[in-house]
């Protein structure tokens, strides 16, 4: 991994494929545990910046800092300088004099992340730019899959909903598509970006389409986003026609929604409660794909960086670096 | 007259030797030498020989150009005098090699009365360097909703009207405020954009915006605005200015209504020339402005406009802001990019040297057309007019520096570039504005 | 210039019977083996529990559970000297991690690993054991004891102790992973 973690872009396939390895061989299991804790982050602090309400990736990120044993602060919008109009700029300065391992960053605004770190020394994850990306929603998805279907390349996802002021839509096309999956989009035009062909996705106005797919990835309907613009005729309208059931749902296909979930709007209570759908499944791995992406974000760049120093280090206590490697070295 | 200037200072007497004297509107294009006596231009010619009581300055063959004229500055005085006052701003207008600029009444108080404007003069009577002609509002502290003091303001002194940055959304009061404006024979310079259909954008819509998840401006915000206002225009028959036309859809609309008769100018912006929507991928705030940076396929029909002549004026939208304001998140950061001290020497260099525009076509555009519009002096190099030139190098590559702008502001979108045509005097109004240290 | 010298310290042969010899041992000093539990350190401490645990049954008649510990998270350098180590087992990632099959608590767990050197790597494998549970013993069985403790870890079984320099290298190869079984010394040589 690099440095920060801003954009699913930020990785390649096989850099998203190593790190749900990780996720899934050391971080999976840990909430079976007596001991839910592993001892990595010790000593390491992150800061867990929301100027966004959030419950269920702010409660991962905390949960998955403290289970690393790295000491875990949260920063609300509502209780941090923020309200008496600090800049961005300057409260991450402060916090930055707190040295912190990790900022984790929700905000309003895209490109704040890559904003806030110009101005720290601590590795910087999205936890989600206004409408502009989410990877580690993104990232825990690919894993749901993978646990899933194993195979991800040629699966098919329809994502439904409003795609216009979705960030996980963002994420998901890019990071789905880079995994060789097939994404189809399923909206009414106003909830559509225009220059939606540019995401690579297909486009689809009913939920017809679906019949195609393996996935179906529902969104949230943002109405909070939506303002006073009228962007659709009516909620009554849009739910007629683009509320998923399970009689949309056939035989093995899976249903995945990042949550909050709104019931009766973009998923039926029915199949919101069914065991078609994977939500569960997928804050499940929400926690052990953050974990492994604050373990990663350390040690790659630890690691890179005394690569760096010492190119030929000698004397490792478990030397099991590939004898071939070396013996072309002399 | 109605540009004002601070009369300070001796007037230049001097002999520039061997410049490459260019000006299309005088016909001129030959290597020679002028003398300037006392502000004016006494001589032009190798026979002049004089320099007897001035200095001589060797030109070296670069360019002598008719000094530029913008019609479309933000000089932020009265209110924001942090980011911009009359004698920085015309300070970084003749490191331009502008030696006049219309500044915009979107102040804090607007321009919208005699009294703001007469202060506003008497200012630029005591510290502009460069020749400052001032638009009046065309509402009410830009409401909107009621006529300013139109014809107090064209008294007192006012070149147009305009609500730049606030677009008259009311054909009712636009309709109004051009038959008020014909009474004292003066142009109106409009921000055309439709808000309902620009609203809570933050840069053009299209493929690069969908990508990005920001809020999109479209195009058909400006059209829409564009095809209104010049309707409006050609039933009143009245003179109108197009300010930073950013669409190719606008150009069409543009030939259509100077078809029907209408006398209208229009502006770009170097930005708009020479930069598309792909450079706001970086999200540095230094590429976010009103209008905003549109498809490249927008920007090559806009350059092929301003070759072609429908695009007849080039005016910088120089608006300045202070460094806390554009350190903050894209959508966060307030519109706008300083561009007087970059214009001449970006667009020289990304389109003269690259042959998509002639040079007389970009000098008449940053001089004689924009002088014209306005009723400003027009720069003229000629026997026995006032000295209002510039000499730019267009040899020399430099980067553009942005700590080294005279500006108090530094929110360009060109930092870095390495260009051509570097200005290295400019004489205003007689005097001498401007001078690079090794002149 | 420096070259790098690579000399075979236990070949094949005498590999096979150390690892015989380790076992009688353990039975020997373990009388009542039913509470017993072999914990290999992944990855080629896990070959060696393997092979220890089907000679113990040989001779003693029993099974032995063998459990699988990835000590990574545990170890003490996430950030520091050793992170190549952890490199390069991030960049390829082995796709097991611990795998303890049965219940630590009140067992006698014989931890297994090919070199013994610092003793991190041991420190860092207690810690983790002790976060499934609580074992009423800890032992240690290790292939090469090659020195340079830098913590209070004494080893309950040694194969075969190399003194060595800092500067070497010993690596065990096994045929489950390797295709061969030895013991190799590393050592740069200047010229």
């Amino acid at each position: 991994m690099n440095k920060n973690l801003l954009s699913i872009n930020d990785l390649s396939r096989e850099e998203i494929e190593s790190i749900l390895v990780t996720a899934a061989k050391d971080f999976l299991e840990l909430p079976k545990r007596d001991i839910k804790k592993v001892p990595t982050l010790r000593g390491r602090t992150v800061i867990d910046l929301f100027y966004e309400k959030s419950t269920r990736t702010s409660t991962s990120f905390e949960l998955a800092g403290k289970r690393l044993s790295a000491d875990v602060i949260n920063v609300k919008a509502d209780s941090s300088a923020m309200g008496k109009g600090e800049s961005l700029k300057d409260t991450v300065l402060t916090l930055n004099a707190y040295g912190p391992d990790i900022i984790v960053i929700r905000h309003p605004h895209v490109g704040a992340p890559a904003f806030i770190a110009r101005y720290t020394d601590a590795h910087v994850i999205n936890a989600g730019d206004g409408k502009g990306g989410h990877p580690t929603q993104c990232l825990l998805d690919i894993f749901s899959l993978k646990q899933e279907y194993g195979e991800l390349d040629g699966l098919k996802v329809a994502m439904v909903g409003d795609i216009l002021h979705s960030r996980v839509a963002r994420s998901n096309i890019a990071g789905f598509r880079k995994m060789g999956m097939e994404v189809t989009l399923i909206a009414p035009p106003p909830l559509l970006p225009r220059g939606v062909e540019s995401l690579g996705a297909e486009v689809a106005y009913s939920l017809d389409a679906l019949a195609g797919v393996d996935v179906v990835y529902l969104l949230r309907m943002q109405k909070e986003r939506h303002g006073d613009s009228g962007m659709i005729p009516s909620l009554r309208e849009y739910i007629a026609r683009y509320c998923v059931g399970r009689r949309h749902i056939s035989g093995d296909q899976r249903v995945l929604h990042p949550g909050p979930i709104n019931r009766g709007v973009e998923i039926e209570a029915e199949l919101a409660d069914s065991g078609e759908n994977l939500i569960l499944q997928q804050v499940e791995a929400g926690l052990a794909v953050r974990m492994a992406i604050m373990y990663r974000i350390i040690v790659d760049s630890a690691a890179a960086s005394a690569e760096a120093l010492e190119a030929g280090a000698a004397g490792e206590d478990r030397a099991d670096a590939d004898i071939k490697n070396i013996r072309a070295v002399g | 007259m109605k540009a004002t200037i601070a009369k300070k200072g001796t007037k230049a007497t001097m002999t520039i030797r061997d410049a490459h004297l260019f000006d299309p509107v005088q016909g001129l294009d030959t290597v020679t030498d002028v003398v300037l006596e006392k502000g004016m231009i006494a001589r032009i010619g190798k026979s002049a020989g004089g320099g007897k009581d001035g200095r001589v300055l060797k030109a070296d063959g670069r360019l002598l150009l008719p000094g530029f004229v913008d019609p479309h500055v933000h000089l932020r005085a009265p209110g924001r005098e942090d980011e911009e006052d009359i004698a920085s701003g015309t300070r970084a207008a003749a490191s331009g090699g502008y030696v006049a600029v219309c500044a915009m009444p979107n102040t804090d108080p607007v321009a919208d009365n005699a009294a703001v404007l007469q202060s506003l003069i008497e200012q630029a009577e005591a510290e502009a360097v460069v020749r400052v002609a001032f638009m009046g509002a065309i509402s009410h502290g830009l409401d909107g909703e009621r006529l300013s003091d139109m014809w107090d303001l064209a008294d007192a002194g006012a070149v147009a009207f305009t609500d730049d940055g606030s677009p008259v959304d009311s054909g009712g009061l636009l309709r109004a405020a051009f038959r008020a404006a014909e009474l004292v024979g003066l142009p109106l310079s409009l921000h055309c954009e439709d808000r309902t259909l620009s609203d809570r954008g933050h840069m053009n819509e299209g493929g690069v915006s969908a990508e990005l998840g920001l809020a999109g401006i479209p195009c058909v915000a400006e059209t829409a605005a564009v095809a209104r206002d010049l309707d409006i225009a050609v039933f009143e028959g009245a003179r109108v200015h197009v300010a930073h036309v950013s669409c190719a859809g606008s150009l069409g609309i543009i030939r259509a209504a100077r078809d029907r008769g209408a006398t209208i100018t229009c502006e770009a912006t170097p930005h708009h020339l020479l930069l598309s929507d792909e450079a706001v991928r970086g999200l540095d705030t230094g590429f976010k402005m009103n209008p905003p940076l549109r498809g490249e396929d927008d920007r090559r029909a806009l350059v092929a406009a301003l070759a072609g002549g429908t695009i007849d004026c080039i005016g910088t939208d120089h608006a300045p802001h202070a460094g806390q304001e554009k350190e903050v998140p894209f959508e966060e950061a307030p519109f706008g990019v300083i561009g007087l001290e970059t214009a001449f020497a970006m667009l020289y260099t990304e389109l003269v040297e690259d042959g998509d525009v002639p040079l007389e076509t970009l000098v008449t555009a940053m001089s004689a057309n924009p002088a014209r519009a306005f009723g400003l002096p027009l720069p003229a190099i000629a026997e026995g007019e006032e000295a209002n030139l510039c000499l730019v190098d267009t040899e020399q590559e430099f980067n553009i520096e942005p700590d080294r702008f005279r500006s108090k502001s530094r929110n360009t979108p060109f930092a870095g570039r390495r260009v051509k045509g570097q200005v290295r005097l400019t004489i205003a109004a007689g005097r001498v504005a401007f001078r690079e240290e090794n002149v | 210039m420096s070259g790098l010298f690579v000399k075979t310290v236990v070949p094949a042969d005498q590999l096979g019977r150390t690892i015989v010899r380790i076992a009688h041992e353990i039975l020997e000093k373990n009388q009542d083996i039913s509470n017993l539990a072999l914990v290999g350190i992944l990855t080629r401490g896990v070959h060696l529990a393997r092979r220890l645990a089907d000679h113990m049954e040989q001779f003693a008649g029993q099974e032995l559970p063998v459990g699988e510990l990835d000590i990574s998270l545990y170890r003490d350098d996430v950030a520091a000297r050793g992170s190549l180590t952890v490199r390069s087992r991030l960049t390829h990632p082995e796709v097991r991690g611990t795998n303890l099959p049965f219940s630590v608590d009140e067992k006698t767990i014989v931890l297994v690993d090919d070199v013994l050197f610092t003793g991190r790597t041991i420190r860092a494998a207690i810690d983790a054991l002790f976060d499934y549970g609580r074992p009423s013993q800890i032992q240690l069985a290790v292939l090469v004891d090659r020195g340079h403790r830098e913590l209070p870890i004494r080893p309950d079984y040694v194969g075969k102790n190399l003194p060595t320099s800092q500067d070497q290298r010993i690596n065990v190869h096994l045929r489950e992973v390797d295709g061969v079984d030895e013991v190799v010394l590393e050592a740069v040589e200047d010229e």
